[in-house]
């Protein structure tokens, strides 16, 4: 009694919390127009004054400061101002300067609060995506309120909250070649905070076409490259990548992780190397590359090749311009899709798979069998269906004994039935798993199957309190 | 000769996932130099314990690695003639794509 009390109360104070929040957010997002356009206004306002003004008043406006910021803008920008080597200059170039930034992810987190907190002029942020709570320990732009909302908004409306005076342009979209060239030719510089080889060929070309710099990020796991292409005669991407690597070669965060910090550090750095080639201060990186190792905390910056003369984007005798890029297939090149969605393999018969729903009715039903989770051993420290028994995939070879032994003794303990112990396989998504089938077959285990679709189905389709990953 | 060998950007997973290799690298008999085409023909006989294909193609790395001789682009020392020398340091990456 007690506990149903305290539990719908609870329910009611979670709806009412989750009420709130939807409204907070839907305010949040309306401020942050709202903003937008009254900064228009503003700008509008301040055109039209200048028209009006006798030009005399103007000159004398102008004699006193060799600059265009206002007392405000003195004010915030204040600690820029006094470093001798940043200093009035290369703050009013910053407030001129356009920086698109693609991706609203790791990197793309960072990299724009401190774009919108630093005062660059228009700031344009692309993504497609959705906020998802998985994202939220690295996209620190984002709050629990926008889960389910576009990146792009969640990202507009933080960096206006940051700094109301800078101009924000939101595209909800992929970067494409169809519209690429449209939306990349609007900005000074691009910073490629994307999360697959595609894109970041296709970045790289767009830059080339268009002559903009390119400040190029990557992180995965616990390491993190920063670069600089395409400015000051460096190289361009495919100076240094002229061919993509294979399709097993590229890692994602949400199969190998990611700890948050990482992508967060190389967002700042690549932050940092837009303001610096915006405000034209400093050495770039152009031409350099830097290796961040989080797990030894070490930072390696090495020399890079330059410009190549051969190269087939920004090569001397190059053939790559605007009509070329619209029509080439960034997919088919790297041979990997845009999108961030895990592989679908389909190696074995369907005689040889079960679903999870079907997996469920034999366990109940009491089906001697053995359950091989073939995921490596940490995935399986982190949750496992009951009495499965781990045997990661690059393991199997030498632990055939093991499930040879596993089955002979559920043949035992299940003595009264006579029939021989069935064998399953299951693993995080249905790829490894059926890997593993593929190879139990040629071994022997000729009734080994797999689990369609591995824990994620047995999560949405039998227990939907069993936590995915 | 002395070497000291790195891998990173997840070739590590290639060599038990040890990042740093301190190494004792011989000349071929008759041969008075080790060039980084001995060397990397050296690694994957030594050091690589799965899928060399994922460190190799032909008789260079695989596309989407970074060889960097002394923290400079191999490119510059003229790749797989590249001659090493005591103490070198070579660093093997593998280029990121995650955001």
């Amino acid at each position: 009694m007690v506990s149903n009390v305290s539990g719908s109360s609870s329910r009611i104070l979670q709806e009412e919390i989750d009420k709130l929040k939807a409204e907070k957010s839907s305010i949040e997002d309306r401020i942050s127009a709202l903003q937008a356009q009254l900064n228009e206004e503003k700008d509008k306002d301040k055109d039209s004054s200048t028209c009006c003004f006798p030009s005399s008043l103007s000159i004398n406006a102008s004699s006193c400061f060799q600059h265009a910021l206002s007392p405000d803008m003195i004010y915030r920008y204040s600690r820029h101002l006094l470093l001798p080597s940043f200093g009035i200059e290369a703050q009013s170039k910053l407030l001129k300067s356009s920086i698109l930034v693609v991706g609203a992810g790791g990197l793309g987190s960072p990299a724009l609060l401190y774009l919108a907190a630093s005062g660059v002029g228009r700031l344009g942020i692309v993504d497609h995506d959705v906020v998802e709570l998985n994202n939220l320990h690295r996209q620190i732009i984002h709050a629990e309120a926008y889960i389910g909302q576009s990146k792009v908004t969640s990202a507009a409306a933080a960096c206006r909250a940051i700094n109301s005076t800078v101009q924000i342009v939101e595209y909800k979209e992929a970067l494409r070649v169809s519209n690429a060239l449209e939306i990349v030719s609007k900005y000074d510089i691009v910073i490629d905070a994307t999360d697959n080889a595609p894109s970041r060929y296709m970045v790289n070309d767009c830059c080339v076409v268009l002559g903009k710099p390119l400040i190029s990020g990557a992180a995965v796991g616990l390491e993190g490259q920063l670069t600089v292409y395409n400015h000051d005669g460096g190289p361009c991407y495919r100076c240094l990548f002229p061919t993509p690597p294979p399709t097993s070669a590229c890692q994602r965060c949400s199969d190998s992780g990611v700890l948050g910090v990482v992508p967060g550090v190389i967002g700042c750095l690549q932050a940092l190397e837009a303001i610096k080639v915006a405000s034209s201060v400093g050495e770039s990186l152009s031409g350099r590359m830097l290796l961040f190792d989080a797990l030894s905390a070490r930072i390696r910056i090495v020399k890079i090749r330059g410009r190549s003369f051969h190269c087939e984007a920004c090569g001397e005798n190059a053939a790559f311009k605007q009509p070329m890029f619209q029509k080439f297939d960034y997919e088919k090149f790297t041979q990997s899709p845009f999108a961030s969605t895990p592989l679908k393999l389909n190696l074995l018969s369907e005689s040889d798979r079960i679903s999870s729903k079907d997996y469920k009715a034999r366990v109940t039903n009491g089906e001697p069998h053995v359950l091989v989770d073939v995921r490596p051993a940490h995935h399986f420290k982190i949750v496992a269906l009951p009495k499965s028994l781990n045997i990661p995939l690059s393991t199997l070879k030498d632990k055939l004994p093991a499930i040879s032994s596993a089955l002979k003794e559920e043949e035992v303990t299940d003595s009264s039935s006579g029939s021989s112990a069935s064998l399953y396989v299951i693993c995080r998504r249905g790829n490894d798993s059926q890997r593993a089938v593929h190879y139990l077959h040629q071994m022997g285990f000729t009734s080994a199957r797999d689990i369609l679709g591995g824990l994620e189905s047995w999560a949405s389709d039998v227990d939907p309190n069993f936590p995915t990953y | 000769m002395q070497l000291t060998l790195e891998f990173g950007g997840g070739l590590e997973l290639l060599c038990e996932s040890v990042k740093i290799h301190n190494v004792n690298v011989d000349l071929e008999a008759g041969e008075e130099k080790l060039t980084m085409k001995d060397l990397l023909s050296w690694v994957r006989t030594n050091l690589i314990k799965e899928r060399p294909e994922m460190f190799m193609k032909g008789d260079s790395v695989r596309p989407g690695v970074l060889v960097l001789v002394n923290d400079c682009d191999w490119e510059l020392s003229g790749q797989l003639d590249t001659t090493l020398e005591e103490k070198d340091v070579v660093v093997f990456i593998s280029t990121l794509h995650g955001g």
